[in-house]
């Protein structure tokens, strides 16, 4: 069986893992880290988005041992202690969620686009966020939550 | 998902001997298409070959008169490039158009071109700028690879190492998305270049991307919407599903082809 290491939310991991281990499979299964979730079949629903070397990926479609060597960045690595990341923080105040499904891959995905465009517009936010599904808000509020999410990490 | 061997290529050479040793190896790039293909076993290779982050294989420069795109290339990355935007603003374009964010981290031109989904963006792109595909046996021109539904002309494997996109004067690719998947319902890539005006289109034909000569001929002598307006695309051979039927495709291409007429730049 393949051995795979990399880095998850700054802590060095390794497991064994069949090749076909997907990276969430390995967050979720081996290493008892299920903030990233599994929304979907078929690549779509975006509710598996890590952070993989600074860049959004759905970790349902990425092989565990396609991650060797990577920097990982899950939900679990956001908040500093108790204090929320700026981005979950404007989830929260904004009621960008209902029933929390989404919510993870909702505000990794949400970090990528301000590191790559501080400050995104409306239209610009509901384009970036084509490939995370929400089956319950409207997405209407974590449109605004992105967007004052955005504005408090300094865009 | 069936197990595999799973080998992360460590060159270009490596990867082609890797893939005749195995039983039945198969290349994975980005893993956009493969790795959905496998989680619902459609597919149980014996070995997975990584070419994903190969520097031989992945970047973007500006050679001569035209943009060579590495087969490991990203989207995102050919959506971002400076080079691409200033040379083929239509290409960048067409890569920001596919998928979503996270599909454009990890997805591949090489992996699109070699699938050849019929109803792909890049196969339209390469269609109607004529560009010439290289591999690590030979080159191939766009217009003699693209063979039908998901086939091309790559033998069993040939490894796709570079695209070579001529630049030209002006072009422009405009998309109807599917609402729910984001693959081109129909889209048609217009382009005058050096190979003449060519209009290409993706996801209508029930065999894959094709050129709509009578609008090339007609944009030859006159390049402006007007000059296709009376041009009508058969139905036949389009195809028709639940999003939409072929004689609805049909009249999307001659919207879409008038569109991108008038945005080219
Ligand atoms: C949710 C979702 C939405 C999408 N939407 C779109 C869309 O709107 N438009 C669109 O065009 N595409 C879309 N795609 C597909 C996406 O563009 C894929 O990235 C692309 O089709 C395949 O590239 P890849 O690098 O991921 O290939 P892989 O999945 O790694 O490989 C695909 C095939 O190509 C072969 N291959 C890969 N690289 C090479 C090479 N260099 N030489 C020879 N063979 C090679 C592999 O062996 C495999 O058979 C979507 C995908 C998903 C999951
Ligand atoms: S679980 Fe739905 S995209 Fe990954
Ligand atoms: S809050 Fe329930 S799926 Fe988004």
């Amino acid at each position: 069986m393949p051995t795979v290491s990399m880095k998850v939310n700054g802590v060095d991991v390794s497991g064994d893992v069949e090749a076909r281990t997907l990276l969430v499979q390995f967050l979720r299964e081996t290493l008892d880290m299920t903030g990233t979730h599994v929304g979907c079949d078929t690549s779509q629903c975006g509710a598996c988005c890590v952070l993989m070397n600074g860049d959004s990926v759905k970790s349902c479609s990425v092989l565990a041992v396609q991650a060797e060597g990577a920097e990982i960045t899950t939900i679990e690595g956001l908040a500093n202690g108790d204090e929320l990341h700026p981005m979950q923080d404007a989830f929260r105040q904004n009621h960008g969620l209902q029933c929390g499904f989404c919510t993870p891959g909702m505000v990794i995905s949400a970090i990528d686009l301000v590191s790559k465009n501080p400050k995104p517009t409306e239209k610009e936010v509901r384009e970036w966020l084509e490939g995370n599904l929400c089956r319950c808000t409207g997405y209407h509020n974590i449109v605004k939550a992105i967007q004052a999410g955005a504005q408090a990490m300094g865009g | 998902m069936y197990d595999f061997e799973y080998h992360r290529a460590a060159s270009l050479d490596d990867a082609a001997g890797k893939l005749k040793s195995a039983d039945d190896g198969t290349l994975v790039a980005g893993g956009m298409t493969l790795i959905p293909t496998l989680k619902l076993r459609l597919a149980s290779p014996s070995d997975l070959i990584d070419i994903s982050g190969l520097a031989e294989l992945s970047g973007i420069k500006a050679e001569g008169d035209a943009v060579v795109v590495g087969a490991a290339t990203i989207h995102a990355a050919v959506a971002a490039s400076s080079d691409v935007r200033a040379k083929i603003p239509a290409l960048a374009d067409l890569a920001e158009l596919i998928g979503d964010a996270q599909v454009r981290n990890r997805g591949t031109l090489g992996g699109s071109i070699a699938n050849n989904d019929p109803t792909a963006d890049y196969p339209a792109a390469l269609l109607a700028l004529g560009a010439t595909i290289r591999t690590d046996h030979r080159e191939i021109a766009a217009d003699d690879y693209f063979e039908g539904l998901f086939e091309t002309a790559l033998d069993a494997g040939e490894i796709i190492t570079q695209v070579a996109f001529p630049v030209p004067e002006k072009a422009s690719y405009q998309k109807f998305p599917n609402p729910a998947s984001r693959y081109a319902l129909v889209g048609v890539f217009v382009a005058k270049g050096p190979s003449g005006v060519r209009v290409a289109v993706t996801g209508a034909g029930l065999d894959g991307v094709f050129r709509v000569t009578e609008m090339e001929t007609a944009l030859a002598e006159n390049f402006s919407p007007d000059a296709i307006k009376d041009v009508s695309v058969s139905a036949d051979g389009l195809n028709a599903d639940i999003h939409a039927g072929a004689d609805y495709r049909a009249h999307l291409i001659g919207v879409l082809a008038r569109r991108a007429v008038a945005d080219c730049t």
